[in-house]
């Protein structure tokens, strides 16, 4: 089933998800590993490259995949208090934003001298400009307290799934684990 | 503490009738009309430069006594541009200048020499990244006089060369760094 129904979320969404998991993980990794990069290091310019081009790849999966849970029923919430409901409401909503505000910032690093961001050579995406001073280390900043951020509620993320499966023994997990 | 301060201090500047004698300038940041430029090396194969966008000085001369000048500059090092965003975020952060621990770079004089001609020699003392080293820049007068404003501006050019181990960057592997340096000072 490709589609989420009240139980089970289907495998646009599940694959989006999964898929999503490993990049954000190897591009945190990948980030953290390659700001310490020697320059003459063979990874010096390999690295940002990839790093950005997985991070655009990432952006548009996201949009896609806004656009899917926009337009698709989310399956329900399982027992549990509605204040806990709330909460993971609250914890999905801010996974999203700080997604968003890792690539948003994460652009503006690039492109705050007018240059744009070249994507695995298929095309550049432009630059907007310089839109505010210091854009660079201001956005350089903001990319890299959000990335730790984010790490810290994959972990919150992750606590909460195995709570919901070893104490609650509920079916939150296989809810998006079935690929096929 | 904005400012990079080349100031060209003459031993013999220090009698109260020399320091009299000598006219104070403040370097034209305002108009643009001075410069603090980078030239360093890139993998041994070319150069690539770059340039210090905020700073301020001011120096007081008089041709008539050159050892008595002095030039104080201080340098905002978090306005370094090599017209690169990338880079430029590279080299304020701590691989190079550490532009938070260490936000200005100075440059005090504390003697000059007439060389003959147009030719000055200014040792000072200039603080960059934490570390303060003396060093030698050789200037040239390139001229003096009225400017068609109703101010009166000298102005002067001068390098040097320093090596950025000498100062604890920890991106040693950089070398050397030519610096120069390019001032008009309007009178004041």
């Amino acid at each position: 089933m490709l589609k989420n129904t009240d139980e089970q979320f289907g495998l646009i969404s599940t694959y989006i998800h999964w898929i999503s998991a490993v990049m954000v993980f190897s591009l945190f990794a990948l980030g953290f590993w390659m700001v310490d990069l020697n320059y003459y290091s063979e990874w010096y310019r390999e690295a940002p490259y990839y790093h950005k081009a997985f991070g655009l790849t990432l952006f548009s999966l996201t949009l896609i995949r806004i656009i899917w849970k926009l337009s698709n029923k989310t399956p329900k919430d399982l027992g549990g208090k509605k204040v806990e409901h709330k909460l993971a409401k609250l914890a999905h909503l801010a996974l999203y934003g700080l997604l968003l505000l890792i690539m948003f910032s994460g652009y503006l690093i690039s492109t705050a001298d007018g240059r744009g961001i070249e994507l695995f050579n298929l095309f550049t995406v432009p630059s907007m400009g310089e839109l505010f001073a210091n854009q660079e280390d201001l956005a350089g900043e903001v990319h890299e307290i959000a990335a730790y951020t984010i790490m810290a509620m994959v972990v919150l993320h992750v606590l909460a799934a195995l709570k919901h499966h070893f104490i609650d023994k509920d079916e939150t997990i296989k809810r998006i684990t079935k690929f096929k | 503490m904005k400012k990079l301060s080349l100031t060209l201090v003459g031993l013999l500047a220090l009698t109260a009738s020399q320091v009299a004698s000598a006219a104070d300038y403040v370097l034209d940041v305002k108009g643009a009309h001075a410069f603090i430029n980078f030239k360093a090396n890139h993998l041994g194969y070319s150069f690539l430069t770059g340039r210090f966008n905020k700073f301020d000085g001011k120096f007081s001369y008089d041709a008539k006594d050159v050892a008595a000048t002095k030039i104080t500059v201080n340098i905002d090092a978090t306005s370094i541009d090599s017209n690169h965003a990338e880079r430029d975020k590279h080299l304020r952060g701590g691989d190079f200048l550490a532009v938070e621990e260490f936000p200005t770079a100075k440059f005090v004089s504390t003697k000059v020499t007439d060389k003959g001609g147009d030719k000055v020699e200014v040792v000072g003392d200039f603080t960059l990244h934490g570390v303060t080293n003396s060093i030698t820049i050789d200037a040239t007068k390139i001229g003096e006089g009225k400017d068609p404003w109703g101010g009166y501006r000298a102005g002067f050019a001068g390098t040097t060369t320093i090596d950025v181990s000498d100062y604890d960057f920890k991106a040693g592997w950089v070398g050397k760094i030519e610096l120069e340096l390019l001032i008009e000072g309007i009178k004041q």
